[in-house]
């Protein structure tokens, strides 16, 4: 039997934008796979904890004997299983531009996104929309120079880098939610604005991008457990 | 003579830049090696071709900046094919466990090390250390499997893996003798310490490994720039 078509499992949650990004990839390859929710607020499951012991989180991909942690890993894993309908662009230069976006997107974006929801105090928050915003300008640059004029950062198609950032999107509408700002709007970010639309109505994507109505909720629910952790 | 238009913008006593130079070496790529001063203000030169971190290293080839050394090294590996060495393996899922050790040497194990040296407080030293000796069992217990018996993280030649960890050997060395431990032994990781030796004496690395006693000394002119940063103004 082919490596490829051993059985396919991903360990995650519906509303992690990391696990997200395994099940576009699988989608856009076409590939088959068995979705086990984990129920991370209930403590983590056996399974998650033999089959991430480094790191202990999720998404992990179980590709028959094999597992594969670390969401961007992932995906270039599925990549160069199944190479019909490419993710990560052909050319090196492309695919360093690709990396290098999706980095900062994991490293800096995101971790000052989540900031902005747990900014105690204004001009903590005020602080953290300043660097969501420009960060947002950033990739409002790049994503000029990489689509060239096509709808996507992958071009055509959607790719690595419309996967990393495209997963966000739901959390970035419930941060607009909550702070009552529009990150993503038509003067700073018009084309990220439309991309988001067009990103969220692909097909390998739309049934797995949660409702934020849906999503606020269980931020909430969760904001709530964090403050009720007692801290040493 | 340097390949046309192939640069590296780094210092000597980088571990990002030296991995560069590494995978460089491993390719027989020759290169312009263009040195920044970290100690001066950045140059226009880094400013401009890393816009987003402002950091070293920065490689140039056909005057197309890339910047992030892991992201460097996959480039390399991509460009430059008709090489015998490859530093990451063709298998998919052997390419997946070296990206993974790779990312856990810079997500979490070369920040405990910067901890040990910038803590604040005897306290945050001591949590830090524990975490940095912690780190090393398990880059041992990864060295297990993915050596596969052999010498190198990569198996028989240096890959990834052993770049990226590599690399960071000198200030390992130099943060050991300031904390007076060594923080890679021979009782806990006595397969990371044989390692380290095939390692620095490998011919792709040699000629880059910095002197210790030298790094120590910058070491401290650094430290002393980067707690000068950190501290609160008024």
């Amino acid at each position: 039997m082919a490596k490829s078509d051993a059985e396919v499992k991903v360990l995650g949650t519906w509303a992690s934008p990391f696990v997200m990004r395994v099940r576009i990839a699988l989608n856009i390859k076409s590939v088959a796979y068995e979705f086990l929710q984990e129920r991370l607020w209930e403590g983590k499951s056996e399974l998650l904890l033999k089959s991430n012991p480094v790191h202990r989180k999720v998404p992990v991909l179980i590709h028959g004997d094999d597992t594969i942690c670390e969401s961007l890993i992932i995906v270039q894993y599925i990549d160069e299983v199944w190479p019909s309908a490419p993710i990560l662009p052909s050319d090196p230069h492309e695919r360093a531009t690709a990396r290098f976006w999706a980095a900062y997107l994991d490293d800096k974006w995101f971790p000052s996104l989540r900031a902005i929801g747990m900014a105690e105090g204004e001009d903590v928050r005020k602080a953290a929309i300043g660097q969501v915003e420009e960060g947002l300008m950033l990739l409002e640059e790049a994503f000029g120079k990489c689509s060239q004029g096509q709808a996507f950062f992958g071009k055509d198609q959607i790719g690595y880098l419309d996967i990393t950032f495209g997963c966000f999107l739901g959390w970035l509408r419930v941060t607009e939610k909550m702070s009552g700002i529009k990150l993503l709007n038509e003067i700073n970010t018009p084309a990220l604005l439309k991309w988001a639309n067009r990103f969220c109505n692909d097909a390998a994507v739309k049934d797995l991008m949660p409702e934020t109505e849906k999503l606020a909720e269980f931020a909430k629910m969760l904001r709530g457990r964090v403050r009720a952790t007692p801290t040493s | 003579m340097a390949e046309s238009n192939v640069k590296v913008l780094g210092t000597w006593a980088s571990p990002f830049v030296m991995r560069v130079k590494i995978a460089l070496h491993l390719k027989s790529v020759r290169y312009e090696d263009v040195e920044e001063d970290l100690l001066a203000p950045k140059s226009e030169l880094l400013l401009k071709s890393n816009p987003v971190y402002k950091k070293i290293p920065v490689f140039f080839h056909a005057h197309n900046p890339i910047c992030e050394s892991l992201i460097i090294l996959q480039y390399i590996d991509e460009v430059w094919t008709t090489s015998a060495s490859t530093i990451l393996p063709s298998d998919p899922y052997e390419r997946s466990q070296s990206r993974f050790w790779a990312a856990y040497v810079d997500d979490k194990f070369f920040p405990a090390l910067r901890r040990l040296v910038i803590g604040a407080t005897e306290e945050d030293k001591k949590a830090a250390l524990a975490e940095v000796v912690e780190g090393t069992v398990v880059l041992e217990g990864a060295f297990g499997e993915l050596s596969k018996g052999k010498a190198f993280f990569g198996g028989d030649n240096i890959g990834f893996v052993d770049i990226a960890l590599g690399s960071l050997l000198g200030w390992i060395e130099v943060i050991g003798k300031q904390c007076e431990t060594k923080l890679v032994s021979e009782a806990k990781t006595p397969r990371l310490v044989q390692w380290a030796d095939c390692f620095s004496a490998h011919e792709a690395v040699k000629d880059v490994l910095p002197d210790v006693d030298k790094l120590a000394d910058f070491g401290l002119k650094l430290r002393a720039k980067i707690l000068k940063a950190l501290a609160p103004t008024n």
